[in-house]
């Protein structure tokens, strides 16, 4: 039981920052091996974004962002803008089965590494070209991140107050919704593979891929032309469906939603019937919905005498949806990650032990792993070239010597 | 030899709403053959979800339903009878996935866990998508969208972007949780595939939406472990500009993670005087002065619209997006030029645009066969065809309220 389900994979990874990345992540954490192909021209940016931990200095290995979305792969510092770098990167796909880049359109073929140019030294190959907005029409090519793509989604245009600028979500969130897109066509497209031989070219669009998940807010639209606009936490129709502040403190809060009468019945219960929940315009969920501004304070005013953990423990033991709104620290310290063993542990030569977050998925009989920490800039130079793809030591030193690797 | 990438594979899906019905709307698109179980007489939750064509509520009308199911088949079943968890079972000892998103207490109470279902067909790869996942203390703990949402993170994160003192914490628009947990579903159930191959024997996935979008909240918890930094309330981001800016007419969001995108971004405002002030010479600096900083940025995007910033910024390579609005995104011209927007023929919502393919294969295709099922539309192709029982049979199924 304990064989790597992607024992025998290659993954060439020229992702960037966290789509790109996060996508090979996943295959090495199924035993897939994966080499990133980094140089100084091209270094992935998170080697030199936060965290760090306080008073270590800045260097090229240690940042946080770094380790956590590159454990288990190989790095190689290669220069593919020379011509004997791109014969040496070349020779890493001759050996790989799947590709990934998540560079601005036409970043890779530039380089002489687009599509054609891969297929011609590997027919085999599954490329997966994660572009920001695809390949045809007037924004092709610009440039984006994660973040400003919700914006350009209409995802931000529903997220927030009426009266404030749109939210964009406290992540780069366009990112892993490309990832996995991503994986999930670049494995469908393995199987296609295992039955007929054939790789394949598979492009997506990052703004595509937010907009696919939205349907709500498009067909809003298509099928009624209404466009949907910001209303805090506002739902479609439960109600009560706010953030409530405890007892804790300011930043504190619990999550309540409120779905159906039988829901409404159990949470009048907790908050032990008080007189104000007997007016009939709270009776049925579209009085509730009507007047949830009224009632918010109320229920508020109850919640505060409460805290976070209590208040979700007495509401979902009477089966109403409750869960504490936790910080990133809270995420840490929350007891239900804990017992699951959500956060794993390693050592990194530069960072020491850490927590991190772990898997986004168990497997009963193949559980993902983590086998090695993100690798330094260039560590595996010697392996790669040498080992793997068979050049003699002098030959890699005179590549080092002439920068094409360093 | 097949023509889509997963011809041959058969999916059955017990679930409601967006994580399992998207999880194998993914499968189903790109070729595979998926049943989905829905209560008798009521279907799938998503049934009863806005919005409804022409605003009219009904079964057959929901939008989100019809774009998460098409391409599937529907069947009703109720496995609390005995007739209904043996036909169940029949459909499980048939399919390569089983694709569910009940609350774990729910399907052991039905005697449908993964432990019995395996006796059954060992081969059987079983992805159960729910709010805490299948172990730990919260395992049974109920949730929607928003409290899925505030136990991972993201809300109390939001307040991080609002940056008023004291505002409290806003869910985003739609269901991105269940959606993202839907995709990492869809993924592990592939890899459970792959190791079946290798192992001769199926397994169970097991996805936990609070763990995915933890798991999606960008180097927060290392934020944590390695600085002790918690991010939200007025904590400021470490590095500027990342932040919305005010137009004319709407708004845009500006992102330099990179000092040379910053510099871009001032020749794009034409060079103006206070960009040379010593506490904007980097992205920390501009981080720490960002009380100076911002109003100065919104004074040059309050001369121009949304689209205006965009256009120019992005002539200068600069990541600025406007925030669209469904129109825009509907008649953008970049869709078109894509195709990426489907029309659907639907018997009862008639002719519509959905959102399309995410992505594009070159040799195996992202397709759209067929509409999203009605209700039971298919109790007679699968429990005849698949199963074996006849006509007669599904009338006294209906009759005891199994199907």
């Amino acid at each position: 039981m304990n064989k790597k389900v992607l024992e025998g994979i290659t993954v060439a990874d020229f992702g960037n920052a966290w789509a790109g990345p996060l996508f090979a992540r996943s295959l090495g954490d199924m035993g897939a091996r994966v080499i990133k192909v980094e140089s100084l021209k091209h270094m992935d940016v998170t080697r030199l974004l936060p965290p760090w931990e306080p008073g270590k200095g800045i260097t090229y290995n240690n940042s946080g962002y770094y380790s956590y979305m590159n454990r288990n792969k190989l790095a190689v510092q290669l220069d593919v803008s020379t011509p004997k770098g791109l014969e040496l990167c070349k020779k890493i796909l001759e050996i790989s089965d799947i590709m990934v880049e998540n560079y601005a359109f036409g970043v890779m073929k530039r380089l002489g590494l687009g599509y054609e140019d891969v297929q011609k030294v590997n027919p085999k190959i599954i490329y997966v070209s994660m572009t920001p907005f695809g390949s045809q029409g007037p924004m092709t090519n610009y440039v984006m991140y994660g973040r400003p793509q919700v914006y350009a989604s209409g995802m931000a245009y529903t997220t927030g107050y009426p009266d404030m600028a749109p939210l964009c979500l406290p992540t780069s969130f366009g990112d892993p919704v490309a990832t996995h897109h991503g994986l999930f066509a670049a494995l469908s497209a393995l199987r296609y593979r295992s039955k007929t031989g054939k790789g394949q070219f598979i492009e997506l669009s990052q703004w595509e891929g937010l907009v696919s998940i939205q349907p709500e807010n498009i067909m809003d639209y298509t099928l009624n032309k209404r466009i949907r606009v910001r209303q805090i936490n506002k739902d479609e129709f439960m109600a009560p469906h706010n953030f409530y502040r405890c007892r804790e403190g300011d930043l504190k809060w619990v999550a309540i939603a409120v779905a159906s009468d039988e829901e409404w019945a159990a949470l009048c219960k907790v908050m032990g019937n008080p007189e104000w929940t007997k007016d009939k315009k709270y009776a049925d969920g579209y009085g509730r919905w009507k007047n949830q501004e009224e009632m918010d304070p109320l229920i508020e005013e109850w919640t505060l005498n409460y805290e976070q953990y209590e208040l979700a423990e007495m509401l979902q033991k009477e089966g109403v949806a409750a869960f504490p709104c936790l910080s990133n620290r809270g995420l840490v310290e929350d007891p239900h990650l804990n017992a699951r063993g959500f956060f794993e542990e390693w050592d990194h030569p530069e960072i020491g032990v850490k927590k991190y977050d772990g898997m986004l998925w168990k497997m009963n009989r193949t559980p993902p792993r983590v086998e090695r920490p993100a690798p330094m800039l260039g560590e595996h130079n010697n392996y790669v070239f040498g080992e793997l793809l068979g050049l003699p030591q002098e030959e890699i030193d005179q590549l080092v010597k002439d920068k094409i690797l360093f | 030899m097949p023509d889509t990438a997963l011809s041959g594979l058969k999916v059955l899906e017990f679930g409601n709403l967006v994580s399992a019905p998207y999880c194998t709307k993914l499968m189903a698109d790109l070729g595979a053959e998926v049943v989905k179980i829905e209560a008798p007489g009521v279907g799938d939750e998503a049934r009863r979800r806005e919005p409804f064509a022409q605003d009219k509520p009904g079964i057959e009308r929901s939008g989100l339903y019809a774009y998460l199911n098409a391409n599937k088949l529907s069947v009703t079943l109720d496995p609390s009878t005995a007739v209904g968890k043996k036909l169940f079972c029949e459909l499980a000892g048939k399919v390569d996935f089983l694709v569910e998103n009940n609350p774990p207490a729910l399907m052991e109470g039905l005697g449908l866990t993964y432990e019995a279902l395996e006796k059954i067909n060992p081969m059987l790869i079983m992805t159960s998508i729910t709010p805490f996942g299948q172990t730990g203390p919260f395992r049974n703990y109920k949730a929607y969208e928003i409290t899925a949402y505030s136990a991972s993170g993201y809300g109390y994160g939001s307040t991080a972007c609002i940056r008023e003192p004291v505002m409290p914490p806003v869910k985003a628009g739609g269901r991105p949780s269940q959606f993202s947990a839907a995709q990492v579903g869809s993924v592990a159930s592939m890899f459970a595939l792959f190791a079946r191959d290798q192992i001769g024997a199926g397994q169970h996935v097991d996805v936990s939406i609070q763990e995915v979008m933890a798991g999606h909240y960008e180097s927060a918890i290392e934020h944590w472990t390695f600085a002790a930094n918690e991010i939200g309330g007025l904590t400021n981001p470490i590095l500027q500009p990342m932040l919305p800016l005010e137009c004319k007419d709407g708004w845009v969001f500006l992102m330099c993670i990179e000092d040379f995108q910053f510099d871009r971004y001032v020749e794009v405002m034409g060079n103006p005087e206070w960009a040379t002030n010593e506490l904007f010479k980097d992205r920390f600096s501009r981080a720490a002065y960002l009380d100076a900083l911002w109003p100065l940025l919104t004074e040059w995007t309050m001369q121009h619209t949304k689209e205006e910033v965009f256009q120019k910024a992005q002539a200068n390579r600069v990541p600025v997006a406007p925030a669209y609005n469904a129109e825009e995104i509907v008649n953008s011209p970049q869709l078109a030029a894509q195709h990426y927007f489907v029309e659907i023929d639907h018997p009862v919502i008639g002719k519509a645009r959905y959102p399309g393919a995410p992505y594009t294969l070159s040799e195996t295709p992202w397709r759209i066969e067929r509409k999203a099922p009605l209700l039971g539309e298919h109790n007679e192709d699968i429990y005849c065809g698949w199963l074996g029982y006849t006509r007669e049979e599904l009338v006294k199924f209906t009759e005891i309220g199994a199907i």
